[in-house]
């Protein structure tokens, strides 16, 4: 299943905030958005995924829902929103109760995801007791849980430390590997945008437009962190922002 | 030679401002006051008239409990209580998350609440027993209002807290209102709920006694009154124990559902 924006604006009040957005999302491949912070990249999302609606602009999705497909549009959110009152198997529960699954398969679905992201024998634990790595994977399960036919990830990483984001790239370039699925992965981090995307979109401060489309080639199993290529493409992106992002720095927020 | 340096230890400015449970302390406390009042009427340091001896309180609700009066006064008491607070708190806790949900009733109803929650319950009485009858009926009415009110306010407010983004990952996965509602709105307030019953029980119990001294054969309020006007020390010190028992139990009966429904709060 595709995506297409064309022409997306909208504004908060008298805060214009994005403007004259087209994009095509394409099936089975990662899509990152980078943009300086305020920019309209989480406004952007939350449109993608019909929580908000554009003032202007449309978005479509083009093609059937692939089978088993219980939520086409599936969130991962940078606060994990894990539920603290259930453990880990009870969280990814959460979402298959309200379809009419056996509990055999429903059972399987959540076994299956848990050992994808190698949360098996964390099943039982409460969210308080795991680390913020574990949380957002424990997120992902959940994601992966509805078969999701795009995942819009809102700086799923951004809350991490170092180390952890870098562990967790791995586990996302892995689990893509095994099994490609679509994601619109918004981040304000440049290195995740090189390292997950295979075309990145630059908006400008706000109100966000479409500053430049990067496409990278090199398949995702074979980016090294700081690989020369990716160095390459992760500097011009910078060269892109650079003054972006300066300005919006001295921007009042008020949000 | 070493010019001499003078060492001083860093002073330690960290620590308190965190509670823990500490056992026995309540207790030891209860025991120095009951052992202090033995005393000062034992010794004359405190009158007869002023507070009856401790263990004369014992005795008589020994004698209470030996002749099976305790039970004819408890048990209309506790049944009371119990019907008028699972009304007003399960009628509290029902409008109070719809007010927590929904704007318009909230608009409509904080008003009335806010009008509600200072009139002394007990001023109302009279207006209950015309409407609902001198028995039974006016007295559950009144301890279901008074633990009414604090239930709705501590339930909206609680629903005020829960963590939105929650409700929107909810919405993100499709979930169905009704899930919503009970898989994450209920949890995330039940903290709020339950700390709001505490407060609501004890009113329950103040007002239980107040309508059984308006008109009641039986219940520790009727108890207390004819001690009272008696002027009978021990039998209404007697009384007031089994009140403030009953709250201990009803109190510790919340921690405990507290342990079991928030065990996830660790
Ligand atoms: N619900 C809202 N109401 C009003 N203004 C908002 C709202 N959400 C976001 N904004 C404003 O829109 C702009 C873009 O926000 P956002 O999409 O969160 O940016 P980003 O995710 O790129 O940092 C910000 O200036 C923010 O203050
Ligand atoms: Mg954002």
């Amino acid at each position: 299943m595709d995506l297409s924006l064309t022409s997306v604006s909208h504004r908060y009040g008298t805060t214009e905030v994005l403007s004259d957005i087209s994009l095509d999302i394409a099936d089975g491949r990662i899509m990152c958005i980078v943009g300086p912070s305020g920019c309209g990249k989480s406004t952007l999302l939350r449109m993608i995924g019909g929580l908000e609606r554009p003032d202007r602009g449309r978005i479509v999705q083009n093609g059937a829902v692939p089978e088993g497909c219980l939520n086409p549009l599936t969130y991962v959110f940078q606060d994990f929103a894990l539920l603290p009152w259930r453990s880990v198997a009870g969280n990814v529960g959460l979402v298959l109760e309200d379809h009419r699954l056996p509990r055999t398969h429903r059972d399987a679905i959540i076994a299956d995801v848990l050992a994808r992201t190698n949360l098996t024998e964390f099943r039982d634990a409460w969210p308080r007791q795991l680390s913020g790595g574990m949380k957002q994977r424990v997120a992902i399960a959940r994601a992966l849980a509805v078969k999701p036919a795009v995942m819009l990830m809102d700086e799923p990483l951004s809350a991490l430390d170092a180390q952890t984001r870098e562990l967790l790239m791995d586990d996302l370039v892995a689990l893509w590997t095994r099994a490609p699925f679509t994601a619109v992965y918004v981040t304000h981090n440049l290195a995740e945008a090189v390292r997950l995307g295979h075309r990145i979109v630059v908006l400008s401060r706000r109100p966000g437009r479409i500053r430049d489309i990067v496409e990278i080639d090199i398949p995702l199993a074979e980016r090294r962190a700081s690989a020369p290529a990716l160095e390459a493409h992760q500097s011009h992106l910078w060269q892109l922002m650079r003054d972006e992002a300066a300005a919006a720095v001295q921007e009042l927020h008020d949000a | 030679m070493m010019p001499e340096l003078q060492t001083t230890p860093v002073p330690f400015r960290g620590g308190g401002f965190r509670l823990r449970r500490v056992r026995g302390v309540g207790l030891a406390v209860f025991v120095l006051l009951v052992a202090l009042v033995e005393w000062g009427t034992r010794s004359g340091a405190i009158s007869a008239l002023t507070l009856p001896r401790p263990s004369d309180v014992g005795t008589t609700l020994w004698d209470l409990a030996a002749s099976g009066m305790l039970f004819t006064h408890l048990v209309p008491s506790l049944s009371r209580l119990a019907v008028g607070s699972v009304l007003g708190i399960s009628a509290g806790i029902g409008i109070g998350v719809l007010m927590g949900l929904f704007s318009l009733v909230r608009a409509g109803l904080a008003p009335v609440v806010a009008a509600l929650f200072p009139i002394p319950k007990i001023a109302l009485l009279p207006l209950f027993v015309i409407w609902f009858g001198i028995d039974e009926g006016s007295k559950y009415a009144l301890i279901a209002l008074g633990t009414f009110t604090p239930t709705v306010v501590a339930t909206y407010g609680a629903v005020d807290t829960v963590d939105r983004t929650l409700i929107r990952m909810g919405q993100s996965f499709g979930l169905d209102w009704l899930s919503i509602v009970r898989k994450i709105v209920l949890p995330g307030a039940l903290p709020g709920i339950l700390s709001g019953l505490r407060v609501s029980l004890a009113i329950g119990i103040i007002l239980l006694v107040a309508a059984e001294m308006l008109g009641a054969e039986h219940g520790i309020g009727a108890y207390i009154l004819q001690a009272g006007s008696l002027y009978d020390l021990e039998r209404l010190f007697a009384g007031v124990v089994i009140l403030s028992a009953l709250g201990v139990v009803t109190s510790a009966a919340i921690g405990w559902a507290e342990r079991r429904l928030l065990a996830w709060r660790g």
